[in-house]
């Protein structure tokens, strides 16, 4: 990879009361690099998400390793983790209504992040917020920075949040969700500052949606999650273009990027994500794949053809221009 | 992936959404009220210590059981004794009693809540078993072994009140922070660092402190009340220093002949209880940035 690593998860696991929802997660995003994650409700996103933060909530455990700056956050202690929490891994949160607290004015709420980790004063930390809530192009930022949450837009919390996320100059961030809240307008804005901001820090981005088109705009590389594990990574354009697995095949499908049929409606993958800890064994797509045989009985593993770098799990991959659902012949 | 690329580049978009911020009332009816009332009992405990009409223990058998107007505006007790003055250095008790019975109350109780809302189990149990047991115990039987053991005073009154009043607020901060623990924006300050008592202290807190203010003037009414119960059993402040709960009960022995004796304290307790409810309302609407201005 390159030659400055930025974070890297190896073999991830998350237990929930001893049920895997997170199945040994393996990913790599370069410094500077920007990561989709996406994948259906239910798919381990915001847990991987959680875990990274090393805020999985009680009952919930996270074993394998997240290496970042050559130090595994799953190690460190409750102490240490706070001071690498929002220093050098920040998080964007999915509701900019609730992410925020109430009752403490959004200025100093930033500037709680800079007194915490850079040992400022408040008055250097209230100067330094003002100029972030600038950065995050919110208007009139030293009065804004006088207001409390609920003065402000859906927009414009998420951009404090981002703000908040960005004060130290983190190496990553992890945003959930960051624009499912947002209007479809507000989202455009927020996806075009936050690729403008990351790209300007440097920082990794680790971008987890639902939304095929979010990771489109700004994402370099793309994850797809699916019952807890990886089931296809590759470069954005060619996971897109070319999907190998069937079940990134059927997400691209029920976008509005393809309509398959030209009927203009949109397909659907039958069935729905199964609860935790009803996922079938062997491949966990097959009880809602169309090329699902015998064979899918075994976990596949993630793969990519010779030659490529687009790596997919499944034992029946689409190879290019096939259509879905023919592929047990030729496999 | 359309609505991404064509969206305006005007980045402020989401700005103008925000409409205008509200003008903030300065006041609510029910906080100038409420304040009004309580006020009107500090000013009377005040006033007691420069001035009353006559000395509230000052025993005059010609003038005993006397109706309100001439000399004696709301008129004298048994013993002859002015009932406004009676009343004005009243006030006094109730206040200290009420306002040390929930300060004791509350500063045991809410830090023993956040404690146990933080969720070590072995941490939480005890504490909230604790808090159960002293729950179960009437606060009257603790006044009562308090008095049998350091004699009856003001001082075990405020403190058998204020501990039977710590299981109160240890509960419903540990329901509150409970809550409040749940939120995003207590594990947002969490992704950035914020950990422990600070964040206890200044995040959990804070949006828990309505909760506790009201509960703090209802619990200041439960105190006025149980000191006048207190009183009233010769369990609380001794005689001759008079109290609201004590004249309460001297004026039961002479309802018949003048039942103007059982008005005047109660009243008193009525309208100091009924201030300091209104107030906590006033308060929690007026401190809450979110209510204010509604």
């Amino acid at each position: 990879m390159t030659g400055v690593s930025g974070l890297v998860v190896e073999d991830l696991v998350v237990k929930v009361h001893d049920i895997q929802a997170v199945k040994g997660v393996s990913f790599e995003i370069g410094r500077g690099r920007r990561m989709g994650l996406i994948g259906e409700s239910g798919c381990g996103k915001s847990l991987t998400a959680l875990a990274l933060m090393g805020l999985l909530p009680h009952g919930v455990t996270a074993s394998g390793r997240v290496l970042l700056n050559g130090r595994n956050l799953l190690d460190l202690s409750d102490k240490q983790m706070c001071a690498v929490r929002g220093n050098d891994i920040a998080m964007v949160f999915q509701e900019p209504m609730t992410a925020l607290n109430p009752l403490m004015r959004v200025g100093n709420q930033v500037a709680e992040s800079l007194r915490l980790h850079k040992g400022m004063n408040r008055a250097a930390a209230s100067a330094r917020a003002v100029e972030l809530l600038e950065r995050v192009q919110l208007p009139e930022p030293d009065r804004t920075a006088r207001k409390y949450p609920h003065q402000l837009s859906g927009g414009q919390r998420q951009r404090v949040v981002l703000a908040i996320a960005l004060a130290c100059d983190p190496a990553v961030l992890v945003a959930d969700e960051p624009t499912t809240a947002l209007d479809v307008t507000v989202q455009a804005e927020m996806l075009r500052l936050m690729d403008t901001l990351v790209r300007e820090e440097g920082a990794s981005l680790l971008l987890i949606t639902h939304d095929l088109p979010v990771v489109a705009s700004i994402c370099e590389e793309l994850l797809v999650m699916y019952g807890g594990s990886i089931v296809e990574h590759g470069d954005v354009a060619t996971v897109f273009d070319s999907p190998r697995h069937p079940y990134t095949a059927g997400l691209r499908a029920s976008t509005v990027l393809e309509s398959t049929d030209g009927s203009g409606r949109l397909s659907t993958i039958p069935g729905r994500v199964p609860s935790l800890g009803s996922f079938p064994t062997g491949c966990v797509y097959r009880n809602r794949c169309p090329r699902a045989d015998d064979v899918c009985g075994t976990v596949p593993l993630l793969t990519a053809p010779p030659g490529s770098t687009q790596r997919a799990a499944c034992h029946h991959p689409i190879e290019s221009d096939q259509p879905l659902g023919s592929g047990k012949a030729s496999a | 992936m359309t609505s991404v690329a064509d969206a305006p580049p005007d980045a402020t978009a989401d700005v103008v959404a925000a409409g205008p911020v509200k003008p903030r009332r300065r006041w609510n009816l029910t906080l100038v009220i409420g304040a009004g009332l309580v006020g009107l009992v500090v000013l009377t405990a005040l006033v007691s210590f420069l001035w009353t009409p006559y000395d509230p223990t000052r025993v005059d058998p010609s003038q005993t059981l006397l109706s309100p107007g001439g000399d004696h505006w709301l008129g004298t007790d048994h013993f002859g004794r002015d009932i406004v003055s009676q009343l004005l250095v009243g006030a006094r008790t109730t206040l200290f009693v009420g306002v040390v019975a929930v300060a004791i109350a509350a500063a045991v109780g809410v830090p023993l809540g956040l404690l146990a809302a933080t969720g070590h189990r072995w941490l939480s149990e005890p504490v909230m078993r604790a808090l159960d047991i002293v729950f179960a115990f009437p606060a009257i039987l603790l006044a009562i072994i308090l008095a049998a053991g350091f004699g009856a005073s003001t001082l075990t009154g405020m403190i058998a009140i204020g501990v039977a009043n710590v299981p109160v607020f240890g509960r419903l901060t540990r329901a509150g922070a409970m809550q409040v623990l749940q939120s995003d924006f207590v594990l947002a300050a969490r992704s950035y660092g914020r950990r422990g008592v600070v964040l206890m202290v200044r995040y959990v807190l804070p949006n828990i402190a309505a909760l506790l203010i009201v509960q703090a003037s209802v619990s200041f009414a439960h105190a006025v009340l149980a000191e006048a119960a207190l009183s009233y059993l010769g369990y609380g402040t001794p005689p001759p220093t008079p109290t609201w709960g004590r004249m309460l009960q001297e004026a039961q022995n002479y309802f018949v002949v003048q039942p103007m004796l059982a008005v005047w304290p109660g009243l008193a307790i009525a309208l100091s209880v009924l201030g300091f409810n209104l107030m906590g309302d006033g308060l929690r609407d007026a401190l809450d940035p979110r209510l204010r201005g509604r």
